[in-house]
């Protein structure tokens, strides 16, 4: 604190450092806040602390080894980050992603959200001061990390989703098992929101504290939860579907004030909603059992190991593929997903070799952090933390 | 799906002749490509340019997505600056690109959206991009005293500095960055497949025949 007594007692200016290495700053965030007694003037956020050179090391490498540092990004939920580059690949390619694929990875993408938000609104209640909610919502969130594991390998990087499908089918008694989880999942929640949402102290914490209005998320390019917990019905999945979107069937939750419990209510509906396009899913992919699963001929899949045992073709092939890398034509597109967070979008430039001559990454928790200025200004110390937590960020993306 | 698509890029295209007809003269060319708007404007346009797109009532670009460099070392101007808008209440995303070098500022959107400021001083921290009005111009994502702009084309992938804590001294220090093995960049492009430019080889051919 830089005040020293010489200062008269009504001029009650402080310069707090807030972060790096904070638990309520959601990884590595350093804000720098000018407070007028226990009122913030003015949040300065240094930001890059996680900054790994992503877009760096895309250039270098092919499009399919570019494919697991968007597992890096947001961690909370890898296989969405992979989405979006899947998609603009696709697009550039001008690629049609098998039936089954689509829907593996719309049921992916939603239990994505869903780990997302578990582990947003755990933390959110968390930093307001409730210790026990989020031990249950990392219960639920661990089965999740399990299915992941079991479709991929991994519980976390999981490098699943690929340029025309995804890696591997998925056993019925995945599916199977999936399905009791989104049978069992909604009572989870209401014990988790029994706990939380009537509150009196949650409430006092979040109702009314950072508020956000149409102006705050047209003027600082918000997207996602933080523009539909102000009462906008704005979401990718079904304003700009991909996949299979239009084919399923589901709500978009809003709220009314804009302010972080609305937005925790916003998140708490989406995973319902969530849970019931998995559900959703996993009916359809019980009729169309054994179907592609990975563009089948094209040149971006490889052949399958049997294949590769009898045919010389599709040993180069493979050989090829996992050295050179398929060739992506010339052009630029921007393809975005729905994330957990908001917009998440990949903008890339080819040359028509096999790696991406730029590829930029919109991660959905830059803009928002960056408004945190203009929604902590006037607000109390304590509620800094509040609303960076309902900001939902994750510095993997933010960093890069 | 494909008819879905074929509304999507006729309306894409009554956008952009709308906006050809108001603000003709700043734009220097504009395709529609994979369903999506590109114009590429002049740089002394851009402002008023964008300003039609946010406040015209067919246009309503209200949100700016995103604002990233591309650098083409090759180009006299090496940098061209890529602006994303998203028009939640069209439906609707445009692409502006406006190209600059190293010394030409751009002009900075911060007036008309916010939200340009972190995305400029990203621009600026990995390309060197300059703008002009900017209110605070400072480097956002490398370290603090961080040199150089690491995503230019000519910048290492192993960048120049490497950080370790020294005991003797007690503090993290800088020095110049020491591989015990050359970083390995494999060019596993192939001559026969998907190559533009000429096979190698073929420039003695030339050299005989001369």
């Amino acid at each position: 604190m830089a005040d020293d007594q010489s200062t008269p007692p009504d001029e009650r200016v402080f310069t707090l450092n807030f972060g790096p290495q904070h638990p309520a700053a959601h990884g590595v965030l350093r804000m720098i806040l000018d407070l007028d007694g226990e009122l913030v003037d003015r949040v300065d956020c240094h930001i890059g602390l996680l900054h790994r050179g992503t877009e760096k090391l895309l250039e270098y490498k092919t499009y399919l080894q570019g494919l697991p540092y968007f597992d890096r990004l947001d961690y909370c939920s890898p296989m969405n980050q992979e989405h979006a580059w899947c998609l603009a690949i696709e697009k550039l390619l001008g690629l049609e992603v098998p039936r089954r694929a689509q829907y593996i990875r719309v049921l992916y993408a939603e239990l994505g959200r869903v780990m997302s938000h578990l582990l947003n609104v755990g933390t959110q209640i968390m930093d307001v001061g409730a210790l026990t909610p989020i031990t249950w919502c990392f219960e639920e969130r661990e089965k999740l990390c399990v299915f992941y594991e079991r479709a991929s390998g991994s519980r976390m990087h999981s490098a699943y989703f690929r340029p025309g499908g995804v890696h591997q089918d998925l056993p019925q008694a995945l599916l199977d098992d999936i399905y009791a989880w989104c049978e069992a999942y909604p009572k989870a929640q209401e014990r988790i929101e029994g706990l939380v949402t009537e509150n009196r102290i949650f409430k006092q914490r979040n109702v009314d504290i950072g508020n956000v209005d149409v102006r705050t998320i047209m003027d600082w390019g918000f997207s996602g939860v933080m523009v539909r917990g102000s009462g906008l019905k704005w979401d990718l999945r079904r304003a700009q579907p991909y996949e299979c979107y239009n084919e399923l069937e589901f709500n978009i939750p809003i709220g009314k004030n804009g302010d972080n419990y609305d937005r925790y209510v916003c998140r708490m509906d989406e995973m319902l909603e969530s849970v019931k396009i998995m559900k959703q899913c996993i009916e359809r992919l019980g009729e169309m059992q054994g179907e592609d699963v990975l563009a089948a001929g094209s040149k971006v899949a490889p052949p399958r190991r049997g294949e590769m045992k009898r045919s010389m073709e599709a040993l180069i092939h493979h050989f090829k593929l996992y050295t050179e890398g398929f060739h992506v034509p010339e052009g630029e597109v921007y393809a975005a997903v729905e994330a957990p967070k908001g917009e998440f979008g990949v903008y890339m430039v080819s040359d028509g070799t096999n790696r991406p001559y730029r590829a930029k990454i919109r991660a959905p928790g830059y803009p928002h952090l960056q408004a945190m200025d203009h929604l902590c200004k006037g607000h109390q110390l304590a509620d800094v933390s509040a609303i960076l937590g309902s900001l939902d960020i994750v510095f993997g993306e933010i960093d890069r | 799906m494909s008819e879905e698509e074929l509304d999507r890029t006729e309306a894409l295209e009554d956008v952009r002749s709308h906006i050809l007809a108001a603000q003709g003269p700043g734009v220097i060319a504009s395709h529609i490509r994979h369903g999506e708007l590109t114009f590429a404007v002049e740089r002394g346009a851009l402002l008023e340019f964008v300003r039609f797109l946010r406040d015209n009532s067919l246009c309503l670009f209200e949100t700016l997505i995103d604002i990233c460099g591309v650098d083409y070392p090759e180009r006299g101007e090496r940098f061209d600056v890529v602006y994303h808008f998203l028009s939640m209440r069209m439906n609707h995303r445009v692409r502006v690109k406006v190209a600059t070098d190293e010394a030409t500022p751009v002009p900075s959107l911060t007036g008309l959206f916010p939200a340009a400021n972190w995305f400029e001083r990203e621009a600026f921290d990995m390309y060197g991009i300059v703008f002009s009005d900017h209110p605070d111009m400072r480097r956002i994502l490398t370290d603090y005293g961080f040199e150089g702009f690491p995503l230019r084309k000519d910048f290492p992938l192993t960048g120049h500095v490497e950080v370790r804590y020294d005991d003797l001294e007690k503090r993290v220090v800088y020095e110049p960055v020491k591989l015990t093995q050359e970083y390995r960049n494999f060019d596993f492009l192939s001559p026969w497949e998907g190559m533009t430019a000429e096979l190698p080889g073929d420039e003695k051919a030339d050299e005989e025949s001369a």
